[in-house]
């Protein structure tokens, strides 16, 4: 049944598309920068010590987390929601408002932070780097998205929550919580009233500070690159492809499943360090479970495609998002392998990991990311897509880019792994930590060609983008399905 | 169940949250004061050392650096002693890093000295050739911080009851002295110049001389602490 009455307001959609498409090419361009600095190391003193890798890794995964994958979760959310509650923005003032008050704030604050990571202003914590004052900006923006999830709940017209849905609240709900705890920290300038006011502490000390942070780093993962990436595909591979989606139960499977178990798998990151050995065996065994919601989700994406695979020849959207619904599984598997005890003891703190956080970044987060914009843009704008070939370029282009970064960072880690462990024939140590560092020269150089592809995909996308907006032909109606494309 | 789930988003959402903050419910809260006993031989940071802690937190040197060693014969043969539990009950934040881009440092107090970590910071490769380690030479012009480390010591001291000025182990004396800012300070500076000399570079011995800390001194007095 459609509503032909319904008028989407799509202004926030669009805006924070464009900020999807400026943080991925800042953060990943940073990230390019600081692989390439690894293999040669001059790099780093291009612009003094703000470009010294230490200062920048975290100006990445942030940058990438948190600027690249919230825009676009949010660039989705603004349009998704509204279409499968069958409720317009414009239908209320408050919920627009808010809507451009969410923008508005997250993008000024995400500055700010960002340059204050740039000036030193760190609290170690992984991905929860921020210093206080930001992580409260943080919480308002999310308190504001909040009301946007539950004030378009409250007006809608359909009823029955879609699935997208379901991983829209869970991403709110299970963010909230992580960050909330996570970032329990006291100010020493409101105790001491000295020192430096954007300064704290912990709350948690040693172990359980470790504790805190790997269920909440793991589930960051969980809650911002998987959960909400789900909500995606679960609206836009069936309505790009006009096929309904494969299993109602299959869904509901995959999304409780889910929620209970990757919880419990943060405890992986933890391996043979000082936590309970009861956790680690915790963390160990519900990796492996994880592999069934996660490949749950995933089938019933590529089942859904059953007996339309022809379209994966003709529809380059289509393609980004079976290949980002491949590399999803791909990595839902390398990580539970990785959470074997032993084969942890190999991996841990080697450069396999990167490797593995980036085929599910490159490959499910950011390919989801770029077929769900391509996709809001014909509906943006009623015009076709600028360049079909184009978009073929870049998605082969990005494609080897991935392959290259991940097989390069498969082997760097598993050699360095290796020659950590290595004795010779009396029991010493074989190799100086150097050996095992000047050794990975070629693969850090590789995995810095093959960021650099997937870094010019997005100029591509972006270029893309922009020209479907200007320049492209009009289209009469909103497509029901097949985004159109020009050649 | 799911069917009536998915029209009532109130309950759905209350049953999503249930679901998912179980796991954190019983891994995390039960052990968590038990976690944070200290062994016997640890002790809080002095002031100086907390500023190098700044100083470390602050250029990220986790990014790149764990201090974690594992309870294997390859990291024990490597490091040192497999890291416990208790030795880290006086960090906040715990810094054990997630890669070794580098090698770990929980012990690296016992193999390198002052002078080793000053030259290695100015010029990695100058002593490990072939190093990707860039060189930190803000760090032998900026100033420690020394009041904001004043201020996290006090912060712990007050309200997490880190024993700063108490007789840890009932041998009459104090253990770790804090006191008032000025006293901590005067600590603080008669380490740095120890720790400067130890450097033997005299542009260091001069700053503390005139009255302000490198960073780099701070950050090796936390270094050599490490053990």
């Amino acid at each position: 049944m459609q509503n032909p009455a319904i008028e989407y307001d799509y202004t926030v959609a669009k805006w924070f598309s464009y900020l999807a498409i400026l943080f991925g090419i800042v953060g990943m361009g940073v990230g390019v920068w600081i692989a390439f600095e690894l293999a040669f190391p001059e790099l780093n003193y291009v612009l003094g010590e703000y470009t010294l890798f230490s200062r920048l890794r975290p100006v990445h995964t942030n940058v990438v987390a948190y600027g690249f994958t919230l825009s676009g979760i949010w660039a989705t959310w603004y349009y998704v929601g509204q279409r499968v509650l069958k409720v317009s923005l414009a239908e209320s003032k408050f919920l627009q408002t808010i809507a451009k008050l969410h923008f508005w704030l997250y993008f000024i604050g995400a500055l700010l932070a960002v340059g204050s990571l740039l000036i030193r202003y760190t609290t170690s914590k992984e991905y929860a780097q921020f210093e206080w004052p930001f992580d409260i900006v943080v919480v308002i923006i999310w308190v504001l998205w909040g009301i946007s999830i539950f004030g378009l709940i409250g007006i809608r017209r359909e009823k029955t929550l879609y699935i997208s849905m379901w991983y829209y609240i869970a991403t709110f709900l299970g963010v909230a919580m992580l960050y909330l705890f996570n970032n329990m920290e006291v100010p020493t300038y409101l105790i001491t009233g000295m020192g430096d006011p954007l300064h704290s502490v912990s709350m948690y000390a040693g172990t359980n500070d470790a504790m805190v942070q790997w269920w909440f780093g793991h589930n960051a993962v969980a809650f911002v690159f998987t959960v909400p990436i789900i909500a995606m595909i679960y609206y836009y591979l069936p309505k790009e492809s006009g096929q309904p989606v494969y299993s109602y139960k299959l869904s509901l499977l995959s999304f409780w499943g889910l929620m209970f178990v990757y919880l419990w798998a943060g405890g992986h990151h933890l391996i043979y360090s000082t936590v309970p050995d009861w956790m680690q065996t915790m963390g160990s065994v519900f990796s492996v479970i994880l592999i069934l919601p996660s490949w749950g989700s995933a089938l019933n994406m590529l089942l859904t495609m059953k007996g339309e695979w022809g379209q994966l020849k003709e529809n380059p959207l289509i393609k980004f998002m079976v290949l980002a619904s491949t590399f999803y599984m791909l990595s839902t598997l390398e990580g539970p392998i990785q959470s074997i005890k032993s084969v942890n003891a190999l991996a841990h703190f080697t450069d396999w990991i990167p490797g593995h956080v980036h085929d599910g970044t490159l490959g499910w987060v950011g390919f989801m990311i770029i077929a769900a914009i391509m996709h809001m843009a014909p509906r943006f704008y009623k015009r076709e897509i600028y360049s079909k070939k184009l978009l073929e370029m870049q998605f082969w282009l990005q494609t080897t880019g991935i392959v290259l970064y991940f097989s390069s960072m498969w082997i760097a880690g598993i050699t360095q792994g290796m020659m950590w462990r290595a004795v010779d024939q009396y029991g010493n140590l074989a190799y100086s930590f150097i050996d095992t560092v000047t050794v990975l020269h070629p693969y850090y150089t590789l995995r810095g060609i093959g960021g650099l592809f997937y870094f010019i995909g997005l100029f591509m996308w972006a270029y893309n983008f922009y020209k479907t907006m200007t320049a492209a032909k009009q289209i009469e109606k909103e497509p029901q399905f097949a985004s159109p494309m020009a050649a | 169940m799911f069917g009536w789930l998915e029209r009532n988003p109130f309950f759905f959402a209350v049953g999503v949250f249930v679901v998912i903050a179980f796991a954190g419910l019983i891994e995390i809260v039960p052990d968590f004061a038990q976690q944070s006993r200290p062994v016997v031989t640890a002790k809080p940071y002095s002031l100086l050392e907390l500023a190098g802690r700044q100083v470390y937190i602050k250029d990220s040197c986790n990014a790149c650096h764990s201090q974690l060693i594992r309870p294997f014969k390859s990291e024990t043969d490597r490091y040192g002693m497999y890291s416990l539990n208790g030795e880290y009950a006086y960090d906040r934040p715990f810094l054990w890093g997630s890669k070794r881009t580098g090698p770990d440092l929980h012990r690296v107090g016992n193999y390198r000295t002052s002078d080793w970590h000053a030259n290695h910071m100015w010029d990695p490769t100058s002593v490990v050739p072939g190093s990707i380690m860039p060189a930190y030479k803000h760090m032998f012009t900026n100033v420690t911080d020394l009041e904001t480390a004043y201020a996290e010591a006090l912060t712990v001291k007050k309200v997490f009851n880190v024993p700063y000025d108490k007789d840890m182990d009932g041998d009459g004396k104090v253990d770790v002295p804090l006191g008032s800012y000025e006293e901590a300070k005067k600590r603080a500076f008669e380490y740095a110049l120890r720790v400067a000399e130890e450097t033997k570079r005299q542009d260091l011995v001069d700053m503390v001389k005139a009255g302000k800390i490198p960073e780099i001194v701070a950050l090796i007095a936390y270094l050599n602490r490490l053990k």
